[in-house]
């Protein structure tokens, strides 16, 4: 709650500021042109008014007093969680009694709502915040020693210090099995959907519900099932690829939901106008509805591969563990981040906690480059340039400008 | 895509063609046949001219028009009928205008002739639509090459959102699998720009996306793009509602330099300009109850200076409609 009352606390600043800006505009030195005797004076739209932010400042301040009586001094709870819930509840109740001193029931109710809904986005952002800022202050003993990225367990006891092991080795597990199963879970997830939405007929609804009730699956039943066909029945061993294959099973419906979602949201007029030229339907749908939904597409597969990278329940049945490094996901056990920091959160020591911590940073920090870089390959939206494209259409256009067209061709 | 039931059912017997129509079946205009240096014009000769084509004309031969002609057209929606036995000629090399208020199936009979009515669900007609004295619904004719000889312009500009303007207007190669070379092709996209009157205008940012123009020449843009599978016919579904004034002159304008190279049907609810764009026009009708029809086609000259019924006359003097 702090932070919405720093936000309401900037504004009348910021209020000040723009008001008296627009009121010395006209005497400032800047334009060099005759100012203009004219110039009207812009009523600002929109915005909050002085008397809403002194309200909420009020109501602010009056209920963190209050909580601090009441909750530090008068009743036996403590506590900061319940110090901000009790604040924040009060904060509603005061600002509603001094709203409801100056305005009528309507507008006081509008201000109300427009609290509960602001405080409930700031409390996700909070705790996302909190999620972050914790794992990254747990783990950051562990990450700031160089080794942690460029060793395995193979030499670390429990008692090791800080300065031996690592987690190179479930970094490699991670990205090989997360690539491998993007590899079979793209391909399959968007065929899925452009059969569901282009094709369709009676077999895409059966379709559909299937793969909704594969999105709700349990990861740990994708994990038995490899467990029970891939490993058990045709007797294969625990690998990196048996995990990527229940990674797969995790992804695939993700991707296929999104995807579908985004195929849908292209215009039908633009298949129309595929087929009014020839088009076949394959054709259309690789060369104008596939390349329309790109955006879309892409964050379709990266959601589908934020929710593989995390998944540790498949991986925990099928992958085995090891505390060496090894890079052939084809043989051989082979341990990925999460099960790195399923099996290392679980040791007594300090230091062991610590590198788990580390290691699901680490995962953060690669879900976030999968995200930036998603954003970077495949992010704009259909017709927007590239920054290159616009350089080259800016030289054309000053091309033209200087050589002007020789008119009529 | 919904099959149509049998394209030639026996109950109904070819009538007329038209109601007070002249018999002009086809052939290649008089008039029309001068203005024939086209970009993207004919192959060999009709004669040796395969029904599927498979090659592109080449530029600068002389052209072929082919005329097309609907016996005994008719159309449903599930159950619900919504033509009735259109019989209609679109001579080879004029335009055609098909009038007509809302709802009286002039857009199903449009979308008929290239096969894009089956696109939709439960639809399906009966009758035969001959383009060059063949029929499009023979069986065994792929609706992909009808549409590549049939071009089609849609209400609102749609070209492709994610390509440039060459690729848009290159797209229908592609898109038909037609493999050209890069210069046949620099040549093809810049034939179509100029016959649809937006070469000047884009020359010099042929690599920007096509959506980022404006409405008019998108609209444009979206006839080169049909133009540059050098269709014989070109369909134009209200090509000008969606634009403003000036836009739609510049199509206006973009029509009258095309006829004579290709067979255009246009559809629009504006009087006027069916009378400037059109030679020969169609009037549909369709009440509460009964299916569209056709009420009265023939010159356009004649239908709105002299019309025989007196429902066209009501119509195109702005009585109804």
């Amino acid at each position: 709650m702090t932070s919405a009352t720093d936000r309401i606390a900037i504004t009348p600043e910021e209020h000040a500021s723009m008001t008296t800006t627009t009121e010395t505009a006209p005497a400032a030195p800047a334009p060099p042109a005759a100012p203009d005797p004219d110039e009207q004076r812009r009523i600002r739209l929109g915005g909050v008014d002085a008397g809403t932010v002194r309200t909420n400042l009020g109501a602010a301040a009056g209920s963190l007093a209050l909580t601090w009586v009441l909750y530090e001094r008068v009743l036996p709870f403590s506590g900061a969680f319940g110090f901000l819930i009790f604040w924040y509840l009060l904060f509603l109740a005061l600002s509603w009694a001094i709203s409801r001193l100056q305005w009528d029931v309507r507008t006081v109710r509008e201000r109300l709502v427009q609290s509960l809904v602001a405080g409930s986005g700031l409390l996700v952002v909070a705790l996302i915040l909190d999620q972050i800022g914790y794992v990254a202050f747990r783990g950051a003993h562990a990450a700031s020693h160089s080794n942690f990225f460029t060793q395995d367990m193979r030499h670390t006891a429990t008692l090791s210090p800080i300065t031996s092991g690592g987690a190179l080795h479930a970094v490699v597990g991670s990205l090989e099995q997360l690539g491998l199963a993007t590899l079979f879970a793209v391909p399959l997830g968007i065929a899925a959907a452009v059969f569901m939405s282009e094709i369709g007929g009676r077999l895409a609804r059966p379709v559909r519900t299937v793969v909704e009730a594969m999105t709700a699956l349990p990861s740990i039943v994708a994990g038995l099932f490899i467990l029970g066909v891939w490993i058990l029945t045709l007797g294969n061993q625990k690998s990196g690829f048996a995990a990527s294959l229940a990674l797969t099973v995790m992804m695939m419906p993700i991707v296929t939901r999104a995807a579908e979602v985004v195929i849908r949201l292209v215009p039908g007029t633009l298949r129309e106008a595929s087929y009014a030229l020839g088009g076949s339907q394959w054709r259309t749908v690789l060369s104008v509805v596939l390349p329309t939904a790109r955006p879309g597409l892409v964050t379709a597969v990266v959601l589908g591969m934020a929710r593989g990278v995390g998944e540790t329940s498949p991986v925990l049945l099928t992958s085995g563990f090891t505390s060496q490094m090894n890079a052939d996901p084809f043989a051989e056990h082979q341990v990925s981040l999460p099960l790195y920091i399923w099996n290392y959160v679980r040791y007594p020591s300090t230091d062991m906690v610590a590198r788990a911590f580390a290691a699901a940073l680490t995962l953060m920090v690669i879900v976030l480059v999968l995200f930036v870089t998603a954003r970077l390959v495949g992010g704009r939206r259909p017709g927007e340039l590239s920054r290159r494209q616009r350089r080259l259409v800016a030289r054309d256009l000053a091309e033209s400008f200087t050589h002007p067209s020789d008119g009529t061709s | 895509m919904t099959d149509n039931p049998g394209v030639d059912t026996p109950a109904q017997q070819p009538v007329p063609v038209g109601v007070g129509y002249r018999a002009n079946a086809g052939g290649p205009d008089s008039d029309a046949v001068e203005t024939l240096a086209l970009p993207v014009a004919a192959g060999p000769s009709p004669a040796a001219r395969p029904a599927l084509r498979s090659e592109l004309r080449e530029p600068d031969a002389p052209a072929q028009l082919f005329g097309l002609r609907t016996r005994d057209v008719s159309a449903w929606f599930g159950d619900h009928k919504v033509l009735e036995r259109v019989s209609l000629t679109m001579p080879a090399g004029q335009v055609t205008a098909l009038i007509g208020p809302s709802g009286c199936g002039k857009s199903t009979y449009l979308r008929i002739l290239n096969r894009m009515h089956e696109m939709v669900r439960s639809a399906c007609l009966a009758g035969a639509v001959l383009l060059d004295g063949e029929d499009v619904y023979a069986p065994g004719r792929r609706p992909a090459d009808v549409r590549r000889r049939i071009g089609m312009v849609f209400q609102r500009p749609n070209p492709f959102p994610g390509m440039s303007i060459y690729d848009n207007v290159a797209s229908g190669l592609k898109l038909a699998g037609i493999k050209v070379r890069k210069d046949q092709r620099d040549h093809l996209v810049e034939s179509s720009l100029v016959s649809a009157g937006l070469w000047t205008e884009v020359r010099n940012r042929l690599r920007t996306p096509g959506g980022a123009l404006s409405g008019g020449q998108q609209q444009r843009l979206c006839i080169a793009r049909s133009l540059a599978v050098s269709p014989d016919v070109l369909l134009m579904d209200e090509p000008c509602s969606a634009l403003d004034p000036t836009s739609t002159r510049r199509v206006e304008e973009t029509i009258a330099e095309l006829r004579g190279r290709l067979t255009i049907v246009i559809v629009t609810h504006n009087m006027q300009q069916a009378q400037r764009v059109s030679q020969s026009c169609a009037f549909f009708l369709a009440t509460h109850d009964t299916p569209g029809r056709i009420v009265e086609a023939g010159d356009t000259a004649q239908l709105f200076g002299n019309p025989v019924d007196p429902r066209t006359a009501d119509y195109v003097n702005g009585r109804f409609g």
